[in-house]
């Protein structure tokens, strides 16, 4: 794959998770203990054999390029290639620009794109959680002798699972894309988009071009859509797991399969790891009245009190008596003595009173902002 | 590029008394904590003590100790000028020798520290358990304008004929040092830790290496001579929690020491963070039938047992209805379902099979059961009867 440079598209809808991506990109959302969301799709790449990744902006990128800095934990510090952040575009900043869609920032970059000694683009989106070697993808696109190849999952509906703003594919018998939409609302399943693509950089920058130069700035439905006849458009299946984070709810979900173990295990294989940001924390420390089940713990946890069915990140504190069940408790944050949470998740470095009571529902959760002191 | 204080850190010991763990790894590079190896603690000691200079001498099966420190980058310590090096014997015009004492290994490296001609010289072990701040020592060194001095700790007095004891005037120099005292005069033991004026240390390494009657270390050679030599030598008085583990028994108790509420070794100071490396594994799952109390517990680990007054690393299985009670487990072993293990040591990948018991005796004084162990990647098939006290490689 070392034919091939990965862009990280951040442009992404994330209206669902406002809560959540108040003052942050999606991409930076903290996820399962010790993660941010785009340590997935980073990972991917860099097991796959790219060493080349640019990540193309959109706004409140400060958290994300403090993850990221040099690039050092995904083995992208390099001397030639390596980690690249992709600015918006200088107009951006004026408070009177509106925002036109993602080509007019992959317009911005073109001189990184063309620059690039890669002949082919990943180009592929942080909200879909998996473990992906994109190798195999790579040679059906090439195979197939397409243009873009998409790569999808088909996913059944499940009981209170659903994909909001999910790009759905129609196939073929010979998997090439005969129509895709962008479904507005939510749906329970079908051909869902992973919002990754293989492209060669030769057609990537024509598409760029074609479009701008006719004012069209969605990348999706302009440049591809549009282009359903004009170009031969694959799609590629992909069966392992996958979870995609577009609500909330879905956010919520996809943390607490963690805590079973086949989809620990399938995630974060030992030779396809999951790398992230490195904080020296030491281990959690259960004390003499902890009483933990069902959950994940990180490194730097202190837990005096009951933990169930929940995610602790790096250096929660849980006092004695606390009680915290089916919640997702973000890095730093402290649960105060005799405090109960139920279906709660806390932001980081979220503070819970003593004694309070705090409870959402399995299909509601309660969301508490980060630095809240309740 | 003349620095204020260089550090160099032996760290080229066996370790002959920790047994099968030392049998392919140097002691400073033995794991601790559930995470750290034991030369975290003093490469930590020297970033948060703003020392950028570290020579780490190494002789004794330095392969894993050699890729562990890397570039140093895991404590910092990758850096433009000075940083970590790796100063292992060598070859030289005249032929090969290997590091003869404490002495003699830093004897041996006088040109590397003079590549950076610092006015002073740190010297350190890369296996002593502590957290400490050299900068405040240092300034003791000047504000004493001592040629030598020696870090010293209270030890309980019965245990003091196993160190170094300072014998000390009411202004805290030093006129007197006993290595392994029988009858100790005091109880303040060098901890190993010594800062030098390096122009005067050079003179006596130079007399030292000279001298074919000595064995070349600092508490039995140099340090004497520079007492005998009338150098002013200070001791500097340390009293946070400070461990030399030289033992099975010692480094299990070490582990335990961590276990209370409080412990006199606080891992979680946000201020003093011990550095290590970060394995590419998620947080720990307890799973439903787990069960885990006064314990240390690391990322990776999947617990569906019972985990009782111990230490996990990274990485560690432990099956349903096994019980796991006053242990450390090393990284990526496995406790296989229904196996119960009690005071003991199991070492990096070590199997313990379903069904198994390690260790585990009772008598009326518990405090008495000596420590079981198991080497690395030892394999215990199941249903098998490890008695306390076995040590199996």
């Amino acid at each position: 794959m070392k034919n091939v440079l990965g862009i990280i598209n951040l442009h992404e809808h994330e209206e669902l998770l406002s809560t959540l991506t108040g003052h942050r990109p999606l991409a930076a959302l903290p996820f399962g203990g010790r993660f941010r969301l785009i340590d997935f799709i980073l990972s991917n790449m860099v097991n796959s054999g790219i060493h080349t990744v640019g990540v193309l902006t959109k706004h409140r990128f400060r958290s994300l390029i403090d993850h990221l800095r040099s690039g050092k934990e995904w083995d992208l510090a390099r001397k030639q290639d390596g980690l690249f952040i992709l600015p918006p575009p200088d107009h951006i900043h004026y408070s009177n620009s509106i925002y036109k869609g993602d080509l007019e920032f992959f317009y911005n970059n073109l001189d990184f794109i063309r620059k690039s000694s890669q002949e082919y683009i990943l180009i592929a989106g942080s909200q879909i959680v998996c473990n992906i070697n994109f190798n195999d993808a790579f040679r059906f696109h090439l195979e197939r002798g397409a243009d873009i190849t998409l790569l999808y999952k088909t996913e059944r509906p499940q009981p209170g699972r659903t994909f909001t703003m999910a790009t759905l594919l129609n196939l073929d018998e010979d998997g090439r894309v005969a129509d895709m939409e962008i479904k507005p609302g939510q749906i329970a399943g079908g051909n869902i988009g992973m919002e990754m693509l293989i492209v060669a950089k030769t057609r990537l920058v024509e598409i760029i071009q074609d479009c701008v130069a006719r004012g069209q700035f969605d990348f999706t439905k302009e440049g591809i859509i549009r282009n359903l006849r004009r170009y031969r458009i694959y799609a590629y299946p992909y069966s392992g797991y996958m979870a995609r984070i577009d609500s909330v709810q879905s956010f919520y979900r996809a943390n607490l399969d963690l805590l079973k173990p086949e989809i620990w295990e399938s995630l974060f294989s030992q030779d396809e790891p999951i790398y992230t940001k490195v904080r020296d924390e030491a281990p959690a420390q259960y004390c003499e009245d902890a009483a933990v089940r069902n959950s994940l713990v990180a490194n730097g946890c202190i837990i005096e009190g009951r933990v169930e069915n929940s995610l602790l990140f790096r250096g929660v504190r849980i006092a004695r008596g606390a009680v915290v069940r089916d919640s997702i408790i973000m890095q730093d944050s402290i649960i105060q003595s005799n405090a109960t949470l139920d279906n709660v998740i806390c932001d980081k470095e979220v503070c819970i009173s003593s004694g309070k009571r705090l409870s959402g529902d399995a299909n509601f959760v309660m969301v508490i902002d980060k630095r809240r002191v309740v | 590029m003349r620095k204020d204080c260089a550090a160099m850190v032996l760290a080229g010991g066996q370790g002959s008394r920790l047994g099968v763990l030392t049998k392919k790894l140097a002691k400073p590079a033995i794991p601790f904590g559930g995470k750290y190896r034991l030369i975290d603690f003093t490469l930590s000691n020297c970033y948060h003590s703003g020392i950028d200079t570290v020579g780490v001498l190494t002789q004794y099966q330095p392969l894993e100790l050699h890729s562990y420190i890397g570039s140093g980058s895991h404590w910092d310590l990758d850096r433009m000028k000075g940083g970590v090096y790796i100063l292992p014997p060598f070859v030289q015009a005249s032929g090969g020798i290997w590091y003869a004492g404490t002495a003699h290994a830093i004897y041996q490296n006088m040109s590397f520290i003079e590549q950076f001609n610092p006015a002073y010289l740190l010297v350190l072990s890369g296996d002593h358990i502590y957290k400490m701040d050299y900068s405040l020592m240092l300034d003791f060194h000047k504000a004493s304008q001592a040629d030598a001095t020696i870090a010293v700790i209270q030890v309980p007095r019965k245990e003091a004929r196993r160190f170094g004891i300072m014998n000390t005037a009411p202004d805290g120099r030093i006129v007197e040092f006993e290595e392994k005292p029988k009858v100790p005069k005091n109880n303040l033991a060098s901890m190993g830790v010594y800062i030098f004026t390096l122009d005067v240390l050079k003179r006596y390494l130079e007399q030292d290496d000279k001298d074919s009657a000595s064995s070349h270390d600092f508490g039995k050679n140099v340090i004497p001579a520079m007492l005998a030599g009338g150098q002013k030598m200070m001791a500097y008085r340390f009293d946070g929690y400070w461990k030399d583990v030289g033992t099975l028994e010692s480094l299990w108790e070490a582990n335990m020491d961590l276990l209370s509420d409080t412990p006199g070794l606080d891992l979680h100071d946000a201020k003093w963070r011990i550095s290590s490396t970060n394995p590419s594994w998620p947080p720990h799952l307890v799973m439903d039938t787990g069960k885990i109390v006064r314990s240390l517990v690391s990322v990776g680990c999947r617990i569906a047992g019972e985990v009782n007054h111990s230490v996990l690393f990274s990485g560690v299985k432990v099956g349903r209805g096994a019980v796991v009670r006053n242990s450390v487990v090393m990284p990526d072993a496995e406790i296989g379902p229904g196996a119960y293990v009690d005071k003991a040591i199991i070492g990096p990948g070590a199997v313990v099979g379903p069904g198994s018991m390690i260790g585990g005796e009772t008598t009326a004084n518990q405090e008495e059961v000596k420590v079981t162990v198991l080497g690395e990647r030892v394999a215990i098939p199941a249903k098998e009867v490890v008695s306390s006290g076995s040590i199996l490689e």
